[in-house]
């Protein structure tokens, strides 16, 4: 059986002292995905970087949800963008 | 040492109110900030001057001491002195980024000494700094999954190379990175493969592409050749009648499907014909006869 590292939503928002209203709402809109086990909810270890990411975003750079989600979106494709041209990079070494 | 001037860096008036200096430099933070703009050294240094530029001048008495500093900078050394005698009692309320958050201008750490830790009021903890390396290796290597050590920092890490790695493919490495500060976990370490090719071969994704040349009467008559593949020889049986250009593929004689263990791509062969050169007298009159046949 697979282990899941699982970190409790509400421990993470005492120790970065944020609402844990801010998770749900990231959750509604798609950002992370919450797990409720026996009526408590927890996040996937993997996700933390993206969910600490989201909080910076939102409590220092004032940035609000709408905008969390547009960046992300920017940002995924900028991602894909980087692996596509890498890929052509690839692609174009093998012509030369 | 550089004098640096912070209300330049922050695009202000000498006399911007508090205001005005937090609008400015969340407006430039949110240009700058290293979660917006991954893997550019740019704006991490940017980032990095108007995070030091706000922490001076967010705070009124840092802000005091700097006006006073700029006006007579030319006393650096001074300065110097005067500022050894007071203790680094700073207090930081930059943007962490997911950096150390840790690295101010020379100019800043001689007026102000080194940055304590701080965020939005409370003591926060940092995420360590990701760290980048890049491994050269070549298509040999890259075909079979092997243990390399590299050295980052001084520490050795060993590291399993899938086979099938991608020339341009980048692997994370979770917690080997910088140190986190205040309990705060480590960064990753990001390593980039740079593969070589040296080979006949030619490698497109899992797919291998090469050429052969083949002798005239092996290409009317048929016959067996040899060929190099990236496990060994095979013997390859080549049809009578094969034509310059033409193609066979050799399936499963590919390379490594990256993270599925036994899966191949394929080999494509071409064909190139070669015709024969300093014919004797009797083998040009042999091609006479063919032709006329």
């Amino acid at each position: 059986m697979e282990t899941e590292y699982l970190i409790a939503v509400a421990e993470f928002c005492a120790s970065h002292k944020i609402e844990i209203s801010f998770i749900s709402s990231l959750q509604r809109n798609g950002l992370i995905v919450v797990k409720t086990i026996h009526d408590a909810a927890f996040i996937d270890v993997e996700q933390l970087p993206q969910l600490e990411k989201f909080v910076r975003f939102y409590y220092e750079l004032d940035i609000n949800l709408e905008g969390i989600e547009t960046i992300t979106h920017l940002l995924n494709r900028i991602n894909t963008l980087h692996d596509e041209i890498a890929d052509l990079r690839n692609k174009l070494r093998f012509y030369e | 040492m550089t004098f640096v001037d912070y209300y330049k860096i922050l695009g202000i008036l000498k006399t911007a109110t508090a205001k005005e200096i937090k609008t400015a430099y969340r407006k430039l933070a949110r240009k700058y900030h290293p979660d917006l703009n991954p893997n550019d050294k740019d704006a991490k240094k940017n980032f990095q001057e108007i995070n030091e530029a706000n922490e001076v001048l967010s705070d009124p008495e840092k802000r005091k001491k700097y006006d006073q500093y700029a006006k007579d900078w030319q006393h650096a050394d001074e300065f110097e002195k005067a500022r050894q005698q007071q203790s680094s009692d700073s207090q930081r309320s930059g943007y962490s980024g997911g950096q150390s958050g840790a690295d101010f201008s020379d100019f800043f750490e001689s007026m102000f000494g080194g940055a304590a830790s701080g965020s939005r009021g409370r003591q926060a903890r940092y995420r360590g700094e990701d760290y980048t390396a890049e491994i050269n290796i070549n298509l040999i290597d890259a075909y079979k999954t092997h243990q390399q050590t590299l050295s980052v920092n001084g520490k050795n890490i060993r590291i399993t190379v899938p086979a099938g790695i991608e020339n341009g493919q980048t692997i994370k490495i979770a917690g080997h990175g910088g140190p986190g500060i205040n309990n705060g976990p480590n960064g990753d370490l990001y390593i980039t493969f740079s593969i070589a090719n040296h080979s006949k071969i030619k490698r497109l994704g899992d797919q291998l592409y090469t050429s052969v040349d083949l002798n005239l009467y092996t290409a009317i008559l048929g016959g067996e050749i040899t060929i190099l593949t990236m496990d060994g020889q095979v013997k390859l049986k080549v049809k009578p009648e094969t034509q310059n250009g033409s193609k066979v593929k050799l399936k499963g004689k590919g390379f490594p499907v990256y993270k599925r263990e036994g899966e191949y791509g394929d080999l494509t062969v071409t064909y190139h014909l070669l015709i024969p050169a300093n014919l004797t007298q009797k083998q040009k009159e042999l091609f006479i006869k063919l032709s006329e046949s």
